[in-house]
């Protein structure tokens, strides 16, 4: 009773401090929290920054893992790789983010094509800004892409046992290439239609079966709207989920053929 | 009493008989094979291989198992009893030397396992490599969204076929072939070059089989690849921002630029 009475007469700040603490150890130390935050997640109890905890937020991480526990210390040098390669997925994750949110407000067709653009840049909130974004950002990804191709053959980083993923890498390049270019098509404006009428015509030139690919991709003789949905499903589907598996492959073998080239 | 079972039994006998022949060989004096010779060198020095300390204990505890064993063995305690079974005089199991077990093979460390890897510099992962990931992620978002803010994309009038824009030009990336075909037939230009240059790139690493990752050591690949990026820089760059109406060659000081990205 005596200790009772000394915890009230203590001020009202350090009461609710310490009030605040028991509650939170009893959520942190609750059978859900634990269950939803797995070892060497920052949000559990008594997390310490210890070696072991360090692999743990690596090991316990579906994204993170993608990484090993532990790299050569040369291999974090930002003077090195320039984050290119990093740059390019994470670019592509953001075409992938903002790619969604305009298929909320895009119909491949011909008729209503270039309307639901201009309605989404006047009408839709962040509309203009979110459309922006995913142009700039897929212009910026072509450019790391071919930064992060640079950087690599410099470095020699292409030579034995990384050969294969040398070859991987410019799949993914050309790739990249191919899925700008479907997009270019999609706003259905002067710039789109002449543009890719200028791209696709080189096509027709391709030796013995250059008018049979350029059918195939145009889904007639001459861009329309069904060239429109066509490089749609290409560009929002096809392309990202084959890019996706060339990527895995990509990623694996980095680790595989012993992380990122060592220096010079 | 332990039991020896008969095959190696069979093969000490084997190794004694063929000890003693060489023993007799090289006792035959000069005038006998080379083989002879070799043999007995052989023995000697694996005799010699043998540390002088552990002769010794051998020797001194065949001693003690002749003379009074069971006395000795309690002595020394019970585990030596064991290791040391009592030997009669005529155990047939016992190697050319009196040896009760034969040196077969040494395997020396590392030549079945590795025993370590040479330690590396390594750093953890989190957070070394991921705040430098996140830096450069939020970055690169902070970059594009500003960029966003300020600049809006291009969103010209709704496509017309029967008004073709002067010039018409492919999106940037393609303006280097498209600078091509002003020079080349459209085949050479759209197909042939792009085609030879995206294989030659694929098959770069089977090509250069310089094994040195060192600049100096990598001229020829370096200058090579320099001139081929430096030679499609400048057809896009001319294609972008050199190329007026009816595809002309224009400053774009003088005639404005004809860009859209």
């Amino acid at each position: 009773m005596a200790i009772d009475t000394e915890e009230r007469k203590a001020p009202l700040p350090e009461r609710l401090a310490a009030q605040m603490t028991k509650i939170g150890d009893q959520v942190q130390g609750s059978q859900a929290w634990t269950s939803i935050f797995r070892p060497g997640s920052i949000f559990r109890k008594g997390y310490t920054d210890s070696p072991r905890n360090r692999s743990y937020v690596i090991m316990n991480s579906v994204l993170y893992h993608l990484h090993p526990v532990k790299v050569k210390r040369h291999a974090v040098k930002v003077s090195y790789t320039l984050c290119l390669g990093g740059l390019s997925f994470f670019l592509f994750i953001l075409e992938t983010v903002t790619g969604i949110f305009l298929m909320f407000f895009y119909r491949p067709t011909a008729a209503q094509a270039w309307d639901d653009i201009y309605i989404l840049q006047t009408s839709v909130t962040f509309g203009l800004l979110v459309r922006n974004m995913h142009r700039w950002g897929a212009h910026l990804m072509v450019i790391t892409v071919f930064l992060h191709m640079a950087r690599v053959f410099y470095h020699g980083a292409y030579k034995p046992p990384r050969e294969f993923n040398w070859v991987i890498g410019v799949i993914l390049l050309k790739l990249t290439l191919l899925l700008s270019f479907t997009g270019y098509l999609l706003p259905w404006d002067q710039l789109a239609l002449w543009a890719v009428t200028v791209g696709t015509n080189m096509m027709g030139y391709t030796p013995v079966f250059g008018d049979q690919v350029r059918f195939v991709l145009l889904g007639g003789v001459e861009i329309g709207t069904d060239t429109l949905l066509r490089w749609y499903v290409l560009h929002v589907l096809m392309l990202p989920f084959v890019l996706v598996i060339f990527l895995a492959v990509h990623f694996w073998r980095v680790r595989k053929d012993g992380g990122i080239s060592g220096p010079l | 009493m332990v039991e020896i079972p008969e095959h190696l039994r069979k093969r000490a006998d084997e190794a004694r008989a063929k000890a003693e022949a060489a023993k007799a060989a090289a006792a035959g004096g000069p005038a006998a094979a080379g083989s002879g010779d070799g043999a007995s060198e052989a023995q000697q020095q694996a005799a010699s291989k043998i540390p002088p300390h552990l002769l010794e204990r051998s020797v001194a505890a065949r001693a003690q198992a002749s003379g009074d064993a069971p006395e000795a063995a309690s002595a020394a305690g019970g585990g030596v009893a064991v290791a040391a079974p009592p030997t009669a005089p005529e155990m047939p199991a016992t190697g050319p030397g009196g040896h009760t077990q034969r040196l077969l093979t040494v395997v020396k460390s590392g030549s079945i396992q590795d025993v370590k890897s040479k330690p590396q510099d390594k750093v953890h992962v989190w957070p070394h490599l991921l705040v430098v990931e996140f830096v450069a992620a939020l970055f690169i978002t902070a970059f594009t969204l500003i960029f966003s803010i300020f600049v809006n994309a291009p969103l010209l009038e709704l496509a017309n076929y029967n008004q073709t824009p002067n010039p018409s030009k492919a999106p940037w990336y393609f303006l280097g072939l498209q600078e091509l075909l002003t020079m080349f037939h459209p085949m050479v230009a759209g197909v042939t070059i792009p085609g030879i240059g995206l294989l030659a790139l694929m098959l770069a690493p089977y090509i250069d089989k310089n094994p040195s990752k060192r600049p100096e050591d990598r001229k020829f690949a370096i200058s090579l690849m320099t001139i081929h990026l430096m030679f499609w820089a400048v057809l896009v760059i001319i294609g972008s921002f050199f190329r007026g109406p009816g595809f002309n060659f224009v400053f774009p000081w003088e005639a404005g630029l004809f860009f859209e990205l």
